[in-house]
């Protein structure tokens, strides 16, 4: 009797190692199926996208170009909600900033494994090489994700299988294991070349996949929390830290900024959310106002928001503030002169 | 069936668009109305792979993408 094709669900993140990892499967003629999962910190073209200065990068989800390119089905899966615990409480700490790396691959793996009992395939692939990263893939390390995702020897790492013990695949035969990989360290020509071979297009974000390695990105979301005097958040508090200058004149407020028109239009999406102000005589950016800011707060964000504006030279500048129920006041504020502008209110 | 995934960033139009497609027949047609600007590449991408047609892809004078599909398999 034919023995059935055996079926792998790669966790396809857009970065050249888990594309790579997908292909020496395909090549093993294993059926394979992506899944990546939207944390909502996942570090993506969107960013780009929403500034219109910033077009001529590709605009695209890299999971996606991933998969179009290896031929593959990808299951794109948010987990938002789930993934507030991996980031709030690491069992295993954080890394340099808020990243709980270790943590984050057995939640990914974990949620990998659920699915691949689900939908009856066999075994998991991921692209992590030995020695690459710093908290998630040393050689104590890997074992620590397989144990906590639950994914035990059905975990394969092609490539750098050959570095590991055998898993149930290699033991298996449905995989085989000489024509798996043994790369090791930060060194990328290996898998640079190979994508070169295969004549793959990668992605390269600078600084990792994730805003949570972002010095920038976590000092506004410590920022956030600081403010509440609780650790919590939610889908739009993530993707705001993504957008526009932020400023926290008073502890009690804090400004978000468009610094273009795409960011604008971005913002504009929040206008039944929050307080936002604008100089409807000139032409300048929206600011979205979050917190409780009394009056003497918003005559200064109001000077603030002027001083963005195209009107930052006039004496005075009529400024609008929108409530989020549609109700509007304005206000005939002097734009705070450039010298007033601390630099300690940039987040 | 409409979608509304304005203001949503790349990949939560895919990922409406992805829920919504588990809701409906193969034919049916729903129409997504995004302003991620990502979506005018992530959809037809994500719609090769799962083999579902893209009838029309316009950009509105608001600056709004509506994308049309119908559902393949």
């Amino acid at each position: 009797m034919e023995e059935r094709k055996r079926k792998a669900v790669v966790l396809l993140s857009g970065g050249l190692d888990s594309m790579l990892a997908a292909r020496l499967m395909l090549d093993q003629g294993i059926h394979v199926e992506g899944i990546n999962f939207f944390t909502g910190f996942c570090v993506e073209g969107h960013t780009h996208a929403v500034r219109l200065d910033r077009r001529a990068r590709p605009v695209r989800n890299n999971a996606l170009h991933s998969a179009e390119q290896l031929g593959i089905r990808l299951h794109i899966i948010e987990v938002i909600e789930e993934y507030k615990d991996v980031v709030l409480n690491p069992r295993h700490g954080y890394g340099a900033h808020l990243n709980p790396c270790l943590d984050c691959k057995s939640f990914m793996v974990g949620h990998a494994r659920q699915w691949m009992e689900e939908h009856g395939f066999d075994f998991i692939v991921t692209g992590e090489v030995l020695g690459q990263r710093p908290m998630s893939q040393r050689r104590d390390t890997l074992p620590v994700v397989a144990r906590e995702s639950g994914a035990l020897d059905r975990l394969l790492r092609p490539l750098c299988a050959k570095l590991l013990p055998p898993t149930l695949p290699e033991r298996e035969g449905w995989v085989d294991r000489e024509r798996l990989l043994g790369l090791s360290g930060r060194n990328r020509k290996p898998q640079i070349g190979m994508a070169h071979a295969y004549g793959y297009e990668y992605a390269q974000p600078a600084g990792g996949c994730c805003f949570l390695t972002d010095p920038n990105y976590t000092k506004k979301l410590r920022d956030l929390w600081g403010s509440r005097g609780e650790r919590r958040y939610d889908f739009d508090d993530i993707m705001l830290l993504k957008i526009g200058r932020h400023l926290r004149p008073r502890p009690s407020f804090k400004l978000i900024i468009g610094r273009e028109e795409g960011e604008n239009r971005f913002l504009e999406g929040y206008r039944n959310r929050f307080v936002h102000l604008w100089t409807p005589e000139h032409n300048g950016p929206l600011a979205l106002l979050q917190g409780a800011a009394d009056d003497a707060d918003l005559d200064l964000a109001c000077a603030i928001a002027a001083r963005f504006g195209q009107g930052r030279a006039a004496q005075t500048v009529r400024v609008a503030v929108g409530e989020p129920n549609g109700s509007r006041h304005d206000r005939e504020v002097a734009p705070l002169p450039p010298h007033a502008l601390a630099t300690d209110w940039y987040l | 069936m409409d979608i509304d995934a304005r203001f949503l960033l790349c990949p939560m139009p895919v990922i409406r668009l992805s829920a919504a497609m588990a809701k409906v027949a193969i034919g049916d047609r729903l129409t997504v109305r995004c302003t991620d600007p990502g979506a005018l590449y992530d959809i037809p991408a994500w719609c090769r792979l799962e083999g579902h047609e893209i009838l029309e892809t316009r950009t509105e004078s608001s600056g709004e993408i509506v994308i049309v599909v119908r559902a393949g398999r």
